[in-house]
């Protein structure tokens, strides 16, 4: 685990520079990746925020080889460049130890790249998949995605006089990995740098396909100032509602409990896209429900797989 | 060279010709009737014939995507697939050629849905001629097998730098037997060569970045590139084609003109019905008409101006589309035909039809009608027709 003292000595491998909004989350996630990383690492990205605001051709903001193919198909892309490597080594043309990392926000993870990501679990290859997870689809314009949590107004699941804002509750995209049984899954936030990096590190060790959910806000989306990423993303943990936890070969951890488990209407009120949700207590008493069942079945995961 | 004679279906022969040319990754995915060529193919990956990585992505969409993956880190990469895997490779295909990834790509023909229907036409193929894919065209499973050998050489040329599809047509071709001359492994892996990829991303030391967004400031740059290419690819076809020929024996261009220098009337068509129209213009020339043939074989990039200057002395033309394009007025392949037509100042008479859509058979005596009607619209005594339907049932 390398606290952000130590990473700032290391060479960052994402340089300034790039179009990423201030206070945006990603660019932290891609640090927390990178810097977790002691190995040379190729990096494949799925269309959106992330790719778009640090290609801008004839620029790149990325120091190590990156290949950006499309939207719904970075695991598929990322399972090719593995093969290649492994075939390539297999034949002695490379001696290096190489790690392969691929990052979709939560619409090319979670919705669109579903299949091209469950495909490469599967199989095995031995890469590590990161979603960024920012809630909806920033990069056309906050529209919404099946991570998009329940009352959360967006674009095309808006507040309005009727309907008020998503109805339905996020998929919950940590659990279907862990139904692959891949050797490790987890789930972490942008604002816990040590818990984000104890993990990258972890998973560079392992051999085999990996799955790492990071929270991020996302400035505009969520309707936030550039100075709230962090605490926002420590704050939803205190909620209950994305819980840091990690399940390593079937096991389950909970990585962090919070002392004092905060009502959801803490978070809520920090972000305008929950502002009409605030005035709806049905839904806030639905969501309420959910996230506690939720978080109490967690917990007897971790403690029916930590069984002797 | 010592040859061996063997017989095998077209997917017999791509899947001999890939075990041969022995690519470092593979990533495929079943469909009729191209599946086999990876069957057997898994077969040698099994058994230790093959050192590639083979790579049972749960799509073609990620097949192809694989592929990019793979291609852009250096390895020489193939993949097989036919009609909706071909749809469903759509948006990656453009990708793969935008970003100047040699591919090889065994496509076996075959009719986009719907109806759904498993067999032969080329629907497939020619909703991908703007994909900018090299598209090769193959009469016979040795045509398929020779082109399959020459593809990676096509594809991975400095001057190109284009993935390759080469196609068989749908069980005619891929499950028809055939005999054939299968060539040493030594000698198809000397004229295949090494490949060195000029750039990579799995060379760690010297990272790039690859599929970058390109703004207004530079994409038309890209796609011009690109254009050029695909211009060179033609040079390059006939290049390997004519040290295709030095090795094997058996030289290949772009197009095949069949008994054209005094022909009155030609037919132009693609594939397997080629072979057919072979034996119609013997049978015709035994009666005194003086028929001939253009069979084109790369139709990706288009053979525009040496079509044209073979037509120049005929009398009429029919151009045999076995797809459809809609468009109320030929289908694809007479469209391009016409095109070149144009531009080389011609107004040859020309009748364009569609046939054998969703595996419709189509015989000699239908194309021996066809030429006759060439002979009845040179003779002035009827007007040529626009994609008109041979064989409907009425």
């Amino acid at each position: 685990m390398s606290s952000p003292k130590q990473a700032a000595a290391v060479e960052t491998k994402l340089t300034g520079g790039h179009r990423a909004c201030a206070g945006c989350a990603f660019p932290i996630a891609i640090k927390e990746v990178l810097s977790s990383c002691k190995y040379p690492v190729v990096v494949v990205n799925a269309t959106g925020c992330m790719e778009v605001t640090t290609t801008i051709f004839p620029f790149t903001a990325w120091k190590v080889p990156f290949l950006h193919n499309a939207f719904e198909n970075s695991a598929a892309t990322c399972s090719g460049i593995e093969g290649a490597y492994q075939s390539l080594k297999k034949q002695g043309k490379i001696d290096k130890n190489i790690k392969f990392v691929a990052f979709g926000g939560d619409g090319g993870t979670y919705d669109i790249g579903l299949q091209s990501l469950s495909g490469a679990m599967e199989r095995g290859h031995d890469m590590m998949y990161v979603c960024y997870n920012n809630e909806a689809y920033m990069n056309t314009g906050v529209q919404r995605s099946s991570a998009t949590p329940r009352g959360s107004s967006t674009t095309t699941a808006p507040a309005g006089k009727v309907i008020n804002g998503k109805q339905q509750n996020p998929k919950d995209l940590t659990e279907i990995m862990v139904a692959h049984n891949i050797p490790y899954v987890a789930q972490t936030t942008v604002g816990m740098w040590p818990d984000a990096t104890k993990k990258f590190e972890k998973a560079f060790e392992i051999t085999g396909a990996k799955f790492v959910n990071i929270y991020s806000p996302c400035i505009p989306g969520w309707g936030i100032e550039t100075s709230q990423t962090i605490k926002l993303s420590k704050l939803v943990v205190d909620t209950c509602m994305w819980p840091i936890y990690e399940v390593e070969n079937g096991k389950y951890k909970i990585n962090y409990k919070p002392a004092t488990k905060l009502p959801v209407t803490e978070f809520y009120k920090t972000q305008a896209r929950f502002k009409a949700l605030l005035k709806d207590e049905a839904q806030i008493k639905l969501i309420q429900d959910w996230v506690d069942a939720k978080w109490a079945r967690l917990q007897l995961m971790e403690e029916a797989t930590n069984k002797a | 060279m010592e040859k061996t004679i063997a017989a095998r279906t077209g997917n017999e022969a791509m899947a001999e010709a890939m075990r041969q040319i022995n690519p470092d990754v593979c990533a495929a995915y079943p469909i009729t009737p191209a599946t086999e060529i990876m069957q057997i193919f898994a077969g040698f990956v099994n058994d230790g014939k093959v050192k590639t990585n083979l790579i049972t992505v749960e799509s073609e969409h990620s097949a192809m995507s694989a592929c990019v993956g793979s291609a852009a880190s250096g390895a020489r990469t193939m993949t097989a697939t036919s009609s909706q895997g071909l749809a469903y490779m759509h948006e990656i295909l453009f990708i793969a050629a935008g970003i100047r990834l040699p591919i090889v790509l065994a496509e076996v023909n075959r009719n986009i849905s719907a109806p759904i229907n498993i067999h032969c036409d080329h629907s497939d193929t020619m909703a991908e001629r703007d994909s900018g894919w090299i598209q090769l065209f193959s009469e016979n499973p040795q045509e398929a097998y020779d082109a399959m050998i020459m593809a990676p050489r096509i594809a991975e040329h400095k001057d190109v730098s284009l993935p390759i599809m080469v196609t068989t047509d749908g069980f005619i071709i891929s499950h028809g037997m055939e005999r054939i001359e299968l060539y040493p492994d030594a000698e198809v892996q000397k004229f295949v060569g090494e490949y060195k990829a000029p750039y990579n991303v799995l060379d760690v030391d010297h990272p790039i970045t690859v599929g970058s967004i390109v703004l207004q400031d530079y994409t038309f740059e890209f796609k011009k590139a690109q254009h050029e290419a695909m211009k060179n690819a033609k040079r390059v076809i006939l290049e390997v084609g004519r040290e295709f020929a030095k090795t094997f024996g058996k030289e290949y261009g772009l197009i095949e003109a069949y008994k054209c220098d005094d022909a009155d009337y030609i037919t132009i068509s693609l594939g397997s019905t080629a072979g057919t129209t072979k034996t119609a213009v013997e049978e015709l020339r035994a009666e005194g008409i003086k028929a001939g043939l253009i069979k084109i074989r790369s139709f990706r990039p288009f053979p525009a101006e040496e079509i044209a200057a073979i037509l120049s002395k005929a009398k009429a033309v029919a151009v045999l589309d076995r797809s459809e394009s809609m468009s109320n007025q030929a289908g694809p392949v007479a469209t391009e035909v016409k095109n070149g037509l144009y531009d080389a100042g011609m107004k040859v008479p020309l009748a364009s039809y569609i046939y054998g859509l969703g595996g419709r058979e189509i015989f000699i005596e239908d194309i021996k009608d066809v030429y006759k009607e060439l002979k009845n619209i040179a003779d002035g005594k009827s007007k040529p027709e626009q994609a008109k339907y041979i064989g409907l049932k009425v």
